[in-house]
């Protein structure tokens, strides 16, 4: 399992409160239970805090899963 | 763990498990919140949740429309109405002001805008008032992100800087003169965060929330303590370890000339300034107690050391022991007649804090760590002390603290020390033991040091046998001022052997050192020792390492030296050539005879 999946899985589980939720490269705002609008705002803050990255405007928007997510981490934790 | 100890992330990840935790705790009171924004203000509203939650509130909010804060109370209030919040929460900040001066605007016209502005909000608090019995909090202005004249931005009548700070000075008139309108400090949350992490324009322009997640923490904590304080559930004790918290070292081990606490060492500045810190919370009402594992009588030596800037008056009450510190808690408690959960517990140690957390339910237990110049900071993240008011008690507490700081600042503008003793108009009751003082008077025994002649101590026993004894002259006397009323501050007591009267005790608090009342004690005793065929009297002074500034007491007060040795000296006053000599006291006395 990629690291940042497994981080990933955890702040998901912590944030939705749902201990035995388990996060997968397709996982999204649709098939996960609860990741409304503000669970949103809340799972970015986090993300960007754990990884002290910044996402730029409209990053965001053009991310379909849980994968291109990791993906975007990824290219900004390279950067760094 | 206190909320507002964790860090953004933590908060966000711990959030619903939290919420969900306390919601599950029964006996939660109900409060209905009406948010009224001028910018998205559903994240503070849930960080606000567990806020209240985590502090026994159950609230239920309702939001305005976004940016329809001004409609929602003014024009189209049916929903708020319905709604019946018990309070209604105003947020709005620099992008909802319709009036800003332009930046050639002249004198008039930044008046005329911040005339305007002031106006809105004041239909806005006028008609929620007129609507609803609800407790307004409005938050003030953090000043505008970009100061566009630079300098000149606080200072042009173009400037915002000046526009928002003339305006929140505005906003602290109407606050002050209505009970109905609380001001939430957001002017001094900003500055205290910092404004470069106040704002947060990517979550604005994504989301139109206008702070970072640590502005929004800020904000949501310190309106949980104005709700708490609407509801009169701010704390009200701060219980304080010593060793190592109050001063540093162990005063058991190290002794009062070692203990860190004055201007010596950097180590000892900090204690000063957390004691200065304490003192201060003292000034506004909050109670303070200590809860220390020492030995009662060598603790409280520490409240001796002449640069401890707290005294043992200061605190309600004191548990010096060896027995767990949550069952002395609850003691204090109970003397206090309060509840655990409006005290704040600090203590250097976390086993101590840990304890403490475990036992006491509803306690506050800062984790302030063992750093002495980090506690003031932490406890006052807190926010556990909030007030919405100042109560006629807290103010008779500041006018008492201020009347001393006017006698010491007043001491320097007259032309010699009598004039001054004068200016203070002091009246002096110096009379014979009564009943009612004899605690007080027993209690002034056994904790004077420093003005005490012989430093023996009596119990309420032995100092209520003298009022029924007819070989004893046991004065008291308290002195008012024209500052306030000092209480019973001096005790004399003599012993009677046919024309020979022996000074036993004579002790005066260091709260009037040097305004006269000795030589008016000496006055009224003299005249009394006559009335009863004395013809002589010996005082005697017993050195001790506290009492030096009393070696020549006697002799100052005319007595003769009669012998000296290192245990004792013995003064001798002839009652046949003795004259009255206090020119500067007005004395009262009741029951002579």
């Amino acid at each position: 399992m990629d690291d940042v999946l497994e981080q990933l899985q955890q702040i998901f589980r912590d944030i939705l409160d749902q201990p035995d939720l388990v996060l997968t490269r397709q996982s999204n705002a649709h098939n996960v239970e609860d990741w409304d609008s503000l669970a949103h705002i809340n799972l970015v803050s986090a993300i960007e805090k754990r990884y002290k990255i910044r996402f730029a405007l409209g990053e965001l928007q053009d991310l379909k899963d849980v994968g291109d997510m990791i993906d975007l981490i990824h290219v900004k934790l390279a950067a760094k | 763990m206190n909320l507002e100890e964790y860090s953004a992330e933590e908060f966000l990840r711990k959030m619903r498990g939290l919420r969900r935790k306390y919601a599950a705790v029964a006996g939660l009171q109900s409060v209905r919140i009406a948010v009224l924004g001028g910018t998205t203000t559903n994240e503070l509203v849930d960080f606000l949740e567990v806020f209240l939650l985590s502090t026994g509130f159950q609230p239920t909010f309702f939001q305005s429309e976004y940016g329809r804060f001004y409609e929602d109370a003014v024009v189209d209030s049916g929903e708020l109405v319905a709604f019946a919040p018990n309070i209604v929460y105003l947020h709005t900040c620099h992008l909802n002001v319709r009036s800003l001066p332009a930046p050639g605007a002249s004198e008039a016209e930044f008046q005329r805008c911040v005339d305007a502005e002031f106006g809105r909000y004041e239909q806005i608090w006028k008609s929620i008032h007129d609507r609803l019995p609800a407790q307004i909090i409005q938050n003030n202005f953090e000043l505008p992100p970009y100061s566009f004249l630079g300098n000149l931005d606080s200072v042009s009548s173009g400037g915002g800087s000046r526009f928002f700070l003339t305006l929140n000075a505005r906003f602290a008139q109407a606050a002050a003169a209505n009970p109905r309108v609380l001001l939430q400090d957001l002017h001094g949350l900003s500055a205290r965060i910092g404004m470069k992490e106040w704002f947060d324009w990517d979550r604005y322009f994504s989301y139109k929330i206008l702070n970072s997640v640590e502005g929004s923490l800020a904000m949501a904590s310190s309106l949980a303590s104005l709700v708490r304080a609407i509801y009169g559930k701010s704390r009200k004790v701060l219980v304080l370890d010593l060793d190592n918290t109050l001063w540093g070292g162990v005063i058991g081990d190290d002794g009062i000339d070692k203990i860190q606490i004055g201007r010596e060492t950097p180590l000892a500045e900090a204690y000063t300034a957390f004691q200065e810190y304490c003192l201060s919370l003292w000034r506004r009402g909050v109670l303070l107690a200590v809860c220390s594992k020492n030995n009662e009588e060598i603790a409280k030596k520490g409240f001796d050391h002449p640069d401890s800037i707290l005294k043992l008056e200061h605190f309600s009450s004191f548990k010096a022991n060896w027995e767990p510190k949550h069952e002395n808690i609850l003691k204090i408690a109970q003397e206090l007649n309060l509840g655990p959960d409006s005290f704040v517990f600090v203590d250097d140690n976390p086993a101590e804090r840990a304890i403490v957390e475990a036992q006491i339910s509803g306690i506050a237990v800062p984790n302030v760590g063992n750093e002495v110049s980090r506690f003031a900071g932490i406890i006052e993240q807190g926010r556990y002390f909030e007030p919405v008011s100042m109560t006629e008690e807290d103010l008779a507490r500041a006018a008492l603290y201020e009347a001393n700081a006017v006698r010491a600042s007043t001491e320097s503008q007259f032309s010699n020390y009598g004039e001054y003793l004068d200016f203070l108009e002091m009246t002096a009751e110096i009379d014979d033991f009564k009943p009612i003082y004899i605690e007080r008077i027993a209690q002034l025994t056994n904790k004077t040091n420093q003005f005490n002649l012989t430093t023996r101590r009596y119990s309420l026993a032995e100092m209520e046998a003298v009022l029924h004894s007819a070989n004893h002259v046991g004065l008291y006397a308290k002195l008012t001022d024209r500052f306030g009323d000092n209480g019973l501050i001096s005790v004399v007591l003599g012993r009677r052997e046919d024309e020979v009267l022996h000074l036993d005790l004579w002790l005066m608090s260091c709260r009037v050192l040097k305004r006269d009342v000795e030589i008016a004690m000496l006055d009224v005793l003299a005249e009394r020792a006559r009335s009863l065929g004395v013809s002589t009297i010996l005082g005697y002074y017993l050195p001790t390492a506290k009492n030096m500034m009393v070696a020549d007491h006697y002799q100052k007060l005319g007595f003769e030296l009669v012998s000296s040795s290192a245990e004792v000296s013995t003064w001798k006053l002839d009652l046949a050539t003795h004259k009255p000599l206090n020119q500067h006291i007005k004395i009262l006395e009741y029951s002579h005879g």
